[in-house]
């Protein structure tokens, strides 16, 4: 099956993102590059772990001084939201309806924005309210560090996403684009996988003491 | 395409090596910048064994003595071993799995380029106000005390040439999974493509470590962090963690292809099949698998606790068991074969008692209790050079004057080669056999003079003759690359008569497709059962077809030296100078403009079409 | 090339077999993700309910999480369907170099 090649309903395969050798070489590859992400991450958090509320100055914010639930709840609900948004993007992609894709991949890039906005407005807050800033401590590095690797995720997946939807708007699915639709896709869940992480290890936990 | 210009300008051919994604010319680019990085710090060397002839010698300060053997490891082993490997990897893995390139053209080119800023980056160090000087491992408490910009020219230069070499291990993971001719099934690919897998496993979970530690860095240098300050409840033991979670595995990244070298060369000039390929499989896969649980090795003496101690050294211990599985497969390879003593051979075989050594002696370094006799001397220093130079180099010397005819279409000197083997051979041993002793009389290493009387004096200069050994054998290679190139007596597709795997059925070089049809592979050897068979190529597992191949480009070059500038900026960030963002910004937007060049143009790639290909039977490329 | 699902005789027939069958896929996809936030509830109910040990909350946000992980990967990313073998390996490799970095990090970084 060549990159080029139109298709109807009736031909389109079942797995346009696999169909080619090079959207098979792209899928494994970017698979193993999320392998390599987790060990990334997996790094931050222990750096995190290993510098919570580590702070020289006993009057210091600690996590859970910080850490307030509803703020995070919200932000988990968007994120959660837009994974399961992109998932229904990828169903469609499926079914060839280029219009249904690109208005719930629409959907998932504004509720990314959203818990962007709510991350700025988060460290905004922490850093006016309690001083707690990158450079005032080890906790505080560590911390801006880890939740701020993720948010870059987060914007540079927007810009992914936005990218290639703004790219691809005239001239619909072929199966050239597919398997890079699919990748920003599995990438985004990527970034949904971490915040499962951070809102259980850095905020729950943090608030539990 | 398909009409290749035969004689072409230098303008053009340096356009064509910048812009190429073949991974034929992308392994000679890595071979040339890795063979002078190799040079430089080669040079780095002789400086120190310099110093180190004489007590109290004053042939260099302290100061620059600390920036020399910093930048000798640093060089040696980022910039020298890693694209030297990547050379091989790159010019010999797709051939034996019979593909006709890479998962990713494009990223590979983007990994040499991303590694050749960064390795130009951490050299700049040395014209630009002084190089990194707190030792190749730049443990988190001396760096973070390290003035002027060393310590960032390290970080960000190792950062950004680490970055390529993650891209790479991406790259030759998909190409071992993904591409493999029909018929070469996971058990019948060749020891190298094996180790080559293993390793790229190992760059994909150990660089990131290393990224994230050089981030932090970084960040406490250039942006006022506190990682490591402990003052602010920084911790410095997290450098010494992060550093060898990466650095463990690394060590593994560089002898693992040597060992896939040496395995190819003991079945190749044995003329037998290597001896229990199946275990020298598991064992790779094992060493990798292990090499990630034991990096608290290198921290006996930090005050882990003996639990801590004990788990780390019982599991180093372990390794021995599959790296011993694999000294005696190669011996018995050797047993009852008809060996032939080339060149690469040569090294082949002295590699199995140096390699031994530098193993034995990394068994009682890992016996915490004794580690603490032995950390930071020159035993230490022993060591590690017996298990580097008597393993990764004798085994790149190997494979590079091995793959030499098919990588350049000509054979290197086999008497000039042994020449250089012997005078390398036992200037090593000369050099690094006496350190030992060194060691254990107490001298410590990263020291720049030492007294008289203590009785290191003989030792030393006795280690230093060797370094000379050494280095007249590099020059004779030198000689003999370029006598070979400008003789350039071209060879067929299997000048050493007994090749066994698929790179040795095509020319040499191979066409820029390698594989006119892609071969059938009916066992281990492939090419061997075809010879056994009386046939003189293999047999194609399809008909004549179009062969679709990638087009160049220029963009890697671009976004490589976008971070190149931006690279820039951060480092004089904290000097507070006004243009430092901008400059950040500018470099910043090259790389990401050009990754957006990238992804908004469609690249289809090109089709040589059949019956340029049946045109053309000189080529030599069938099956 | 590669593609495993063959083109029937009656490609339409084909079809409409292939829409219901990634329609059933997208109502498991629904019922993952309810579940999903079922558990994120869970998970912050049993922080923001106070008089509730520690030493039993930690252990199960733990849980919860690592059960969310699976749902996203298995379901969402589609690391249950077929072909999928080198991807496990190198997910599962991964997470093990990182649970062994973080075990690393909680116990021996420092005395």
């Amino acid at each position: 099956m060549h990159a080029e090649e139109k298709f109807t309903d009736a031909t389109w395969p079942a797995s346009p993102e696999k169909a080619t050798l090079e959207g098979k070489n792209k899928y494994l590859g970017f698979w193993l590059f999320l392998g390599g992400e987790t060990v990334l991450f997996a790094s931050l958090f222990a750096t995190y772990l290993a510098l919570k509320d580590k702070v020289p100055d006993d009057n210091m914010a600690l996590a859970k001084d910080l850490f307030e639930l509803p703020l995070t709840f919200i932000a988990t609900m968007l994120l959660l939201t837009s994974s399961l948004t992109s998932v229904y993007a990828m169903y469609h992609m499926k079914n060839r309806d280029f219009k249904k894709m690109q208005s719930w991949l629409l959907v998932t890039v504004l509720l990314g924005a959203a818990f962007l906005g709510l991350e700025v407005y988060e460290f905004n807050h922490y850093v006016h309210e309690f001083g707690h800033t990158f450079t005032s401590s080890a906790f505080g590095s560590s911390f801006y560090t880890l939740v701020g690797f993720h948010g870059g995720h987060v914007a540079f997946g927007l810009m992914w996403i936005i990218s290639l939807m703004v790219r691809n708007a005239k001239r619909g699915l072929n199966l050239y684009n597919a398997p890079k639709f699919y990748l920003a896709s599995l990438y985004w869940h990527f970034i949904d996988v971490v915040w499962v992480f951070i809102f259980t290890v850095v905020y729950l936990m943090g608030m539990v003491g | 395409m398909s009409t290749y210009a035969k004689k072409k300008g230098f303008g053009a051919t340096l356009w064509d090596f910048l812009t190429t994604v073949d991974h034929k010319k992308i392994a000679i680019l890595y071979l040339i910048t890795g063979g002078l990085f190799f040079v430089v710090g080669g040079l780095e060397a002789m400086f120190i064994r310099i110093q180190l002839a004489v007590p109290n010698n004053d042939f260099v300060s302290a100061g620059l003595y600390n920036e020399i053997i910093t930048m000798h490891g640093t060089t040696m082993i980022f910039l020298a071993a890693m694209p030297l490997v990547f050379a091989l990897m790159n010019a010999v893995m797709p051939l034996q799995i019979g593909a006709r390139d890479v998962a990713f053209p494009f990223l590979n080119s983007l990994g040499f380029w991303l590694f050749f800023f960064g390795g130009t980056f951490l050299n700049l160090s040395w014209f630009m106000g002084g190089a990194p000087d707190a030792g190749w491992t730049s443990y988190a408490s001396l760096a973070l005390q390290s003035e002027g910009h060393g310590i960032d020219f390290y970080v960000l230069g190792l950062q950004i040439s680490g970055l390529g070499t993650l891209i790479g291990g991406i790259n030759f993971l998909v190409t071992i999974i993904n591409m493999r001719t029909p018929g070469m099934t996971y058990m019948r690919m060749p020891l190298f493509t094996w180790s080559t897998f293993v390793v790229s496993a190992l760059i994909l979970f150990a660089f990131p470590p290393l990224t994230v530690g050089l981030t932090l860095m970084m960040f406490d240098r250039m942006f006022g962090a506190n990682f490591f300050v402990t003052a602010a409840g920084g911790n410095t033991i997290i450098w010494e963690h992060l550093f060898w979670i990466f650095g463990h595995p690394e060590v593994y990244i560089l002898i693992l292809p040597a060992f896939g070298v040496f395995s190819e060369l003991f079945a190749t000039f044995s003329r037998k099949r290597l001896f229990g390929y199946s275990s020298m499989v598991f064992a790779t896969v094992l060493i990798g698998f292990l090499g990630f649980m034991v990096w608290a090795h290198h921290m006996f003496t930090v005050g882990l606790g003996p639990i801590a101690n004990a788990i780390f050294a019982v599991a180093t211990m372990a390794i021995a068991v599959p790296t011993g599985i694999k000294i005696f497969n190669w011996i018995f390879t050797m047993w009852g074969g008809k060996v032939r003593f080339t060149t690469p051979m040569l090294y082949a075989v002295a590699f199995i008692p140096s390699f031994t050594m530098g193993g034995v002696t990394g068994i009682m370094n890992a016996a915490a209790p004794a580690d603490y006799q032995y950390h930071d001397s020159y035993f230490v220093v022993a060591h590690f050079h017996y298990v580097i130079v008597g393993g990764v180099v004798l085994g790149l010397l190997a494979g590079i004057t091995f793959y030499w005819p098919k990588m350049f279409g000509t054979m290197l000197n086999e008497t000039l080669g042994k020449i250089t083997f012997w005078f390398f051979l036992i200037g090593f041993h000369l050099t690094f056999f006496i350190q030992h002793f060194l060691g254990l009389l107490g001298m410590p290493r990263r020291v720049f003079t030492y007294q008289k009387d203590l009785g290191w004096e003989t030792s030393n200069m006795i280690s230093t003759v060797g370094a000379f050994l050494m280095a007249v054998g590099v020059l004779v290679m030198v000689y003999n690359i370029i006598i070979t190139s400008i003789k350039n007596e071209k060879v067929g597709n299997d000048p050493w008569g007994d090749g066994r795997t698929l790179e040795w059925a095509i020319s040499s070089p191979p066409p820029f497709y390698n594989f006119k049809q892609l071969p059938l592979v009916r066992g281990l050897d492939p090419y061997w059962i075809e010879k056994m068979e009386g046939k003189t190529e293999m047999t194609p597992a399809e008909p004549l077809g179009d062969i679709h191949m990638p087009n160049g480009s220029f963009l890697p070059v671009t976004i490589s030296f976008g971070l190149f500038v931006a690279a820039f900026g951060a480092l004089f960030h904290m000097d507070d100078k006004a243009w430092s963002i901008p400059v950040i910004i500018i470099g910043l937007l090259i790389t990401f403009g050009s990754m957006l060049i990238r992804s908004v143009k469609d690249d289809h790639g090109f089709h040589i079409h059949k019956e340029d290909l049946m045109d053309n039977t000189d080529k030599g490329g069938k099956s | 090339m590669a593609n495993e699902q063959s083109n029937s005789a009656n490609p339409n027939f084909n079809l409409k077999y292939r829409r219901k069958q990634s329609a059933e896929e997208m109502k498991h996809q629904v019922v993952t993700f309810v579940l999903m936030i079922f558990f994120t509830l869970i998970a912050f109910a049993a922080v923001a309910i106070e008089g509730i040990s520690p030493w039993f909350i930690r252990p199960t946000l733990l849980l919860l999480a690592a059960v969310q992980v699976i749902f996203q990967l298995y379901y969402f990313m589609h690391m249950k369907h077929k072909g999928h073998g080198a991807i496990t390996l190198f997910i599962f490799s991964g997470l093990l170099v990182g649970l062994i970095t973080v075990l690393a990090f909680v116990t021996i970084v420092w005395l």
